[in-house]
């Protein structure tokens, strides 16, 4: 027997005012999905698909119109939203660090509002730039308009990290990053996926990263999942959409393996 | 002769502790208080648009009230409180001075704490907002913690506005008792004396400058992340507060306080109040520029001591009356009137200061002019010139009634400028104070009134209901009674006018006092 989901979507709907004039518009639409404990999950979708408003209904940055959300077996409807999104780790699109906190204050943030004393949460920014591989004595004391964007990214994934979540929740983390930046941040956080036994839910809209970083992918598109599995499980999907969408990566590195020489630097 | 060896700026110097200290403290109990209201009601606004944009309008409309106005206002309606606040719960406070100033001030200084704070509030980032909430922040928390950090630019900003406005406005606050540095300039307007009207600006623009660079400060480090900065202002505002505590603290609050009205006459009369009290060993301060109908108010509340008011003034504006008994009658009359309320009515000081119709001499006789009755056939020609409260007296409805007198118009004046105008053409006709020294210096003459529709206006001394008897007081005072007769007091407020050393008030009351010496 399977053991029980971790996080799971069962017939979850939500709909926006649209506006003046406007219908209410569908955001997510009848999406029933399960996460397992240890699973790294990829939701990808285009602009609108509703993959961000999914992944914010599971620590209840939005509230579920119609179905059930449950984390760790408990529906979230029932549970305090405060202390649900400080035990669910949250990195956001472009960092969201508060720009009057230094490094440390970002890091710590959650363990200190939940009332953590001073000197452990010292104690844990140190462990958690080390984790991120950010030079403690370098980076304790930035702020964030001092940082890179790579930089400030591994001290998103630190925050998120630093009360000790069983899971964490990403929207396009790596988005916004150079390529270079985006590959070594993906792995990095993938060997703290493993190291540290979490659960991930990552939004992206880059199949190739999905496909890399990700054990199970779910494909949305006009807020419904159209189709969820491992890549070798998605790749004998009938929908044209999702068809695409996998066969673009597979063109993409065969025209690369013939435009690069095969003894060349790369 | 240099500009600054004049010995007025000295006197300007001696009273900076006293006017500055009240103006720093009246416009920090104004703005405190205004942040206090206007910063809540600007959070609780922010995602209320509706109550928001009444705030915003509430605010707006409050701003365009002129600021003497809103200072005038507060003073009856405090009043009205105050009474009914005895009359409910026992207790009276003062409608005079500092409460009105303060509540007029900071309403005044809502606006733009009101505005920068919401748009303060608007202008953080949603996505900041937002990864507040998703770290676990409370609502309150992401308020403390994130968004009012993140506005607080902005919304010192709206802070260092207020306060600017406030420090100015607050000039404005004389006519309503509260000493601030308006008392220069007031002061100074009245006895002609433009050493005081500049000191008074330069210092309240100094002041407001120095607390602006000072907000600045405090703003610049804020935006730079600058505790340094930060701490300095700070150091610096509280260092301002407290030098102008210090000597508040110091100072002792018994004495007698003297009142006067806005014009030369009563400053020069409430110095020499003054002066007499000191000689006989009392401890006494003047509070100048006094609006017509808060200084009798003041008086019969405690807030002032003594001051002189006049007959007719009282007779026609405070108690209504509309008939003109003969002049021992009405005295009579007023006297027992004003018993009612123990407010003692002393003595008469010896002469009048009536509003009196003024016209050049040559000009009157050229028309034929010699009383108010002969006047009538002119009027409809002839354009008239009164101070800012005349128009409205009933003394004016009266004498339009008693001779039938239509303008071709009429205009309001500050009383130093109605007698050049006059003089020089500019207008007809003026409805000038018998007791000016102007009269004669300009060639001017008063018309008769025979049918007596102007009512008398002895000078008289009136004492607060609180030193009904007392016997040190009434004895210091009592030598000024009936000596100062008309002549002396023309000449006085000529000197007054003269505008160089001598025409201080404190000046001229000297001189007065010894010349009824020589008597």
């Amino acid at each position: 027997m399977q053991p029980a989901p971790l996080i799971a979507f069962a017939h979850v709907g939500k709909s926006f005012d649209g506006g003046r004039g406007a219908g209410p518009v569908l955001a997510v639409d009848d999406v029933s999905l399960e996460v397992a404990e240890g699973e790294f999950l990829a939701i990808v979708g285009g602009s609108g698909s509703g993959k961000t408003t999914l992944l914010r209904l599971a620590n209840r940055l939005i509230e579920a119109d119609s179905g059930r959300i449950t984390v760790e077996g408990e529906d979230v409807s029932t549970v305090d939203s405060v202390a649900l999104r400080r035990r669910i780790g949250y990195v956001f699109q472009s960092g969201g660090l508060f720009p009057h906190f230094s490094v440390a204050g970002n890091i710590g943030i959650t363990p200190k509002l939940s009332g953590t004393p001073a000197a452990a949460i010292s104690t844990r920014v140190d462990e958690l730039l080390d984790l991120v591989r950010l030079d403690r004595a370098q980076y304790r004391d930035r702020f964030p308009h001092e940082l890179s964007g790579g930089e400030r990214q591994r001290v998103g994934v630190a925050r998120a990290l630093a009360a000790k979540p069983k899971i964490v929740l990403m929207d396009e983390p790596f988005g916004a990053l150079d390529p270079l930046t985006r590959d070594a941040l993906g792995n990095d956080y993938r060997a703290l996926h493993v190291k540290l036994g979490l659960t991930t839910v990552m939004i992206t809209h880059d199949m190739t990263e999905a496909i890399l970083l990700a054990d199970r992918i779910a494909v949305m598109r006009a807020g419904r999942l159209l189709a969820q599995g491992t890549p070798a499980q998605l790749s004998k999907n009938t929908d044209v959409y999702v068809g695409e969408l996998l066969r673009t990566p597979r063109r993409q590195a065969e025209r690369l393996n013939a435009l690069l020489p095969r003894d060349g630097a790369a | 002769m240099n500009l600054f060896s004049d010995s007025r700026w000295s006197e300007a110097l001696s009273h900076l502790p006293d006017y500055l200290g009240n103006h720093v403290r009246v416009s920090i109990a104004a703005l405190t208080l205004g942040l206090v209201i206007a910063l809540p009601l600007a959070v609780a606004a922010r995602h209320r648009p509706l109550l928001r944009g009444a705030l915003l309008g509430l605010a707006g409309i409050v701003q365009t009230v002129p600021g003497l106005a809103l200072l005038a206002l507060f003073y009856p309606l405090l009043l009205a409180l105050a009474s009914l606040s005895l009359a409910w719960f026992g207790f009276g406070f003062s409608a005079f001075g500092f409460l009105p100033a303060v509540l007029a001030l900071a309403l005044y200084s809502m606006l733009p704490v009101l505005r920068n704070t919401i748009t303060g509030l608007d202008g953080v980032d949603a996505a900041i907002v937002e990864a507040a909430e998703g770290v676990g922040m409370t609502p309150r928390q992401s308020l403390w913690q994130v968004e009012l950090p993140l506005a607080l630019p902005v919304m010192m900003a709206g802070i260092r506005t207020a306060a600017v406005w406030v420090i100015g406005t607050a000039t404005l606050s004389t006519p309503i008792g509260q000493t601030s540095l308006g008392n220069y300039i007031f002061g100074g307007l009245q006895t002609q004396n433009w050493v005081f009207v500049l000191f008074g600006c330069l210092s309240a623009a100094v002041l407001a400058l120095a607390v602006d660079q000072l907000l600045a400060l405090i703003e610049t480090g804020l935006r730079r992340r600058s505790r340094l900065r930060v701490a300095l202002g700070g150091i610096g505002i509280a260092a301002l507060v407290a030098a102008t505590l210090v000597p508040a603290m110091g100072r002792s609050q018994v004495g007698y306080v003297v009142g006067a009205k806005t014009f030369a006459e009563q400053y020069v009369l409430s110095a020499l109040l003054a002066q007499r009290l000191r000689a006989a060993g009392l401890s006494a301060t003047t509070r100048e520029g006094l609006g017509s109908s808060v200084i009798y108010d003041a008086l019969v509340s405690g807030d002032i001591d003594v001051y002189v008011d006049y007959s007719g003034t009282l007779w026609a504006n405070q108690f209504h009356h509309s008939d003109i008994p003969p002049r021992r009658q009405l005295l009579q009359a007023l006297q027992e009137t004003l018993a009612q309320r123990r407010v003692t009515l002393l003595g008469e000081l010896g002469f009048e200061n009536a509003y009196a119709l003024v016209m050049p001499k040559k000009r009157a006789e050229a028309l034929g002019i010699r009383s108010i009755a002969d006047l009538a056939a002119h009027a409809g020609t002839l354009s008239i010139a009164g101070d800012y409260e005349f128009f409205s007296r009933p003394e004016w409805a009266g004498l339009q009634n008693a001779y039938g007198l239509t303008f071709r118009s009429q205009r309001q004046m500050q009383p130093d400028f109605m007698y050049a105008a006059v003089a020089s053409g500019e207008v007809d006709l003026i409805a000038g104070y018998t007791s000016d020294g102007l009269i004669a210096k300009y060639d001017l003459t008063v018309l008769d009134d025979p049918k007596r529709a102007i009512p008398p206006y002895d000078a008289i001394v009136l004492l607060a209901p609180k030193r009904e008897g007392d016997q040190a007081l009434r004895a210091a005072l009592q030598p000024l009674l009936g000596k100062i007769d008309i002549a002396a007091m023309r000449e006085a407020n000529l000197r007054a006018a003269g505008g160089d050393g001598a025409s201080s008030p404190e000046a001229v009351a000297r001189w007065l006092w010894e010349r009824i010496g020589r008597q």
